[in-house]
């Protein structure tokens, strides 16, 4: 194996750490100094090597501890992981397509063995090599979806799709910004965006699903969304506010470099071909402030988005109590020099802070 | 996210298949069996899904769309059965008299507009002729599964049912076919009534076949989502007329034996599409300016909007007057 995988948490102790690498490749979601609403969709075929867009689903080096945090999540909390009884042939097509892709993709780390419906399958990293009938549950420990879900990162929300609607009626949620699979689940899409801001008024959900029910197979899609977290915690589920409310609390200008992170989600969307339910995978990447900032470009911009960013938004993300204190933090790293238009870090082309 | 995102090609992705097999089934109706050139499988698809058929007529690109008749579960070809329409623009005479074995042609990845509802507790089937074609894959699935359903497929006479004799072969107890040369009709009233609770009914075939069943049902108490209907249009040859692409800054003849929207694609512009029908909304389009006649063919835009003339659906309706400006 090439990968080297952390060993860490992303509770208690918070031990969790992005190497030079993970920095360098971190999914930065800003392509200009401002940030508005927007359908921001893509299509997902690749992106430049080393990218987290180059792979159907980017393996890091986080993906042990993300699967052990998942793991524990769901021994304190099994209804993470549902999946309504129509749902569970969309679950064979997510195994299939999560194991056809890591194995293509991370042939080092995966292996796929396929002799008919018989299956072996073997993640080396996490140390399982198991033998299965495809299409038969009762010869994995799981079902379909929660067998392959504990061995990928992200949550997945698996969407049926019918009478010109998308319903949430499966999904492993465990890394979520604040919101509940146990909740939404059996919605339709504009039921579980009702309490999002301004984008109903803008239209924005309607063009959304209208492009979300026309992704057709062979042809997935991605974009971007993005909130704030302190500390490094994937769990910032609405079951656990109250283990998680109140560390926003401790933010001192001393520790928020280190404790204050931004939150990225890169979402993208496959039409599951024998089902023709849509998988929406919603990864999360987290990195401090500190970090960021290494990154001049983005030490600037993060700067300009989050002074200019509209009250409403900035109360929705949760961050408004805070944003004071992170813009004390992050003028420091401002010179009010350009950027380059992009998302990417430029570091070679980019002049270095100028104060 | 990236500073320029990457536009996708109108239609999604293609297949290059090999022609394996021609089956003629009857006067009318031809299976056309279809292989990747490196014998790799197929991905997978969902019953009710249709994939559009490129070919080359002469010089002429059509792409005609058809429902994937094959069992799901095999991945080593995809099927389709194509009756001949001679009184159409020639795709469906295309594929009968100048595809041989071994030609090659493209397909698209399958799309699917007329899935099963993976809820219901059972399906019933309503076909009209080739109709069939969407609940052969359904059916192959179901059986797979161990879902329950019934077939009940209406036919002009023995010697024109495609499929009718290997189906009742095979489900004696599941498939009624009513012939109507010999005046049998599908008992429709007897059969929406006494369905359990959770059956869902599906119907594919002419117009007039889908409105009849969906008032039926409609009218029996049948909630309107557990009713499901396909009806592919195919675009229908009319009198030749010209129109302006504002957009582009060109102008299209559109000939009587092709499309609004194969004359948009000929003229080099990229329009999105993807069912080629009248039943998707995709290629839905702005009139800028008509003085004549849009000839609306789809079942896609309400009764308002085609009445407003400021909408129209390239892929099956049609223009008669002196002048059309779209904004393509």
């Amino acid at each position: 194996m090439t990968m080297q995988f952390n060993t860490e948490t992303f509770r208690d102790d918070y031990s969790f750490r992005n190497s030079d690498w993970a920095i360098r490749r971190f999914p930065f979601p800003f392509h200009e100094d401002s940030y508005m609403y927007s359908v921001n969709m893509e299509q997902h075929r690749g992106g430049p090597e080393g990218s987290v867009y180059e792979k159907r689903f980017d393996v890091d080096e986080h993906y042990v501890s993300e699967m052990h945090d998942r793991a524990l999540v769901l021994a304190e909390d099994p209804l993470r992981c549902q999946s309504l009884p129509h749902m569970t042939l969309a679950g064979w097509d997510l195994l299939e397509l999560i194991m056809v892709s890591k194995s293509e993709d991370y042939p080092d780390l995966f292996e796929l063995h396929r002799d008919g419906n018989q299956w072996r399958w073997i993640n080396k990293p996490l140390g399982i090599d198991d033998t299965f009938t495809f299409l038969d549950e009762t010869t994995l420990p799981y079902g379909p979806m929660e067998y392959i879900t504990r061995q990928t990162q992200g949550d997945f929300a698996v969407l049926d799709q019918r009478e010109e609607n998308l319903w949430m009626d499966a999904g492993m949620v465990t890394t979520q910004a604040d919101w509940s699979l146990d909740f939404d689940i059996g919605m339709n899409f504009f039921e579980w965006h009702a309490p999002v801001p301004r984008a109903h008024e803008m239209g924005i959900f309607k063009r959304a699903l209208k492009f979300l029910l026309n992704v057709q197979q062979g042809s997935p899609a991605r974009r971007l969304n993005w909130t704030m977290t302190v500390n490094p915690r994937l769990d910032t589920s609405p079951e656990n506010y109250h283990k998680w409310g109140v560390e926003k609390t401790t933010l001192t200008p001393e520790n928020i470099g280190a404790k204050q992170h931004l939150r990225v989600e890169l979402q993208t969307f496959f039409r599951l071909p024998r089902s023709n339910a849509l998988v929406f995978p919603i990864r999360c990447y987290l990195i401090a402030f500190q970090d960021i900032v290494t990154v001049p470009k983005w030490g600037r911009r993060l700067h300009r988005v989050v002074r200019d960013l509209p009250e409403d938004l900035a109360d929705y993300k949760g961050f408004i109590a805070n944003r004071p204190l992170m813009l004390d933090y992050l003028s420091q790293y401002d010179d009010g020099l350009p950027t380059s238009p992009g998302v990417w870090p430029d570091l070679e082309t980019e002049p270095p802070l100028q104060k | 996210m990236s500073a320029a995102p990457q536009k996708a090609k109108a239609g999604g992705g293609t297949i290059d298949v090999v022609v394996r097999a021609i089956v003629p089934l009857n006067d009318l109706v031809t299976r056309f069996e279809f292989e990747r050139p490196d014998g790799a499988p197929f991905p997978p698809f969902s019953p009710g899904a249709h994939t559009i058929v490129e070919m080359n007529d002469d010089g002429r690109p059509r792409k005609n769309p058809y429902s994937l008749m094959s069992d799901p579960s095999d991945t080593s070809h995809y099927a389709i059965s194509v009756r001949r329409d001679d009184e159409g623009r020639g795709g469906s005479r295309f594929l009968h008299t100048a595809v041989s074995v071994g030609d090659r042609l493209s397909v698209s990845y399958p799309v699917n507009l007329f899935p099963l509802d993976l809820r219901a507790r059972k399906h019933v089937f309503l076909a009209g002729g080739i109709g069939i074609t969407p609940f052969l894959s359904m059916i192959a699935q179901l059986e797979r599964q161990g879902g329950r359903w019934e077939l009940h497929y209406a036919c002009r006479s023995e010697s024109l049912a495609s499929y009718a004799d290997d189906l009742t072969g095979r489900h004696a107890n599941k498939v009624h076919v009513y012939y109507s040369d010999r005046k049998e009709a599908l008992p429709l009233e007897d059969l929406l009534d006494g369905q359990p609770l959770g059956t869902h009914v599906y119907v594919c075939g002419p117009k007039g076949m889908i409105d009849w069943v969906k008032t039926t049902a409609a009218d029996h108490g049948w909630p309107g989502d557990a009713v499901h209907a396909e009806e592919f249009l195919a675009p229908q040859p009319g009198d030749p007329f010209d129109v302006h692409l504002a957009r582009s800054g060109i102008d299209v003849h559109v000939e009587p034996h092709e499309s609004l929207l194969e004359a948009i694609e000929r003229a080099g512009v990229d329009a999105p599409f993807l069912c080629r029908g009248g039943a998707c909304g995709q290629c839905e389009t702005d009139v800028i300016e008509a003085d004549g006649e849009l000839i609306h063919a789809d079942h896609w835009l309400e009764d308002d909007q085609k009445a407003s003339g400021k909408k129209i659906m390239p892929c099956v309706s049609r223009f008669a007057g002196k002048k059309l400006v779209l904004d393509r």
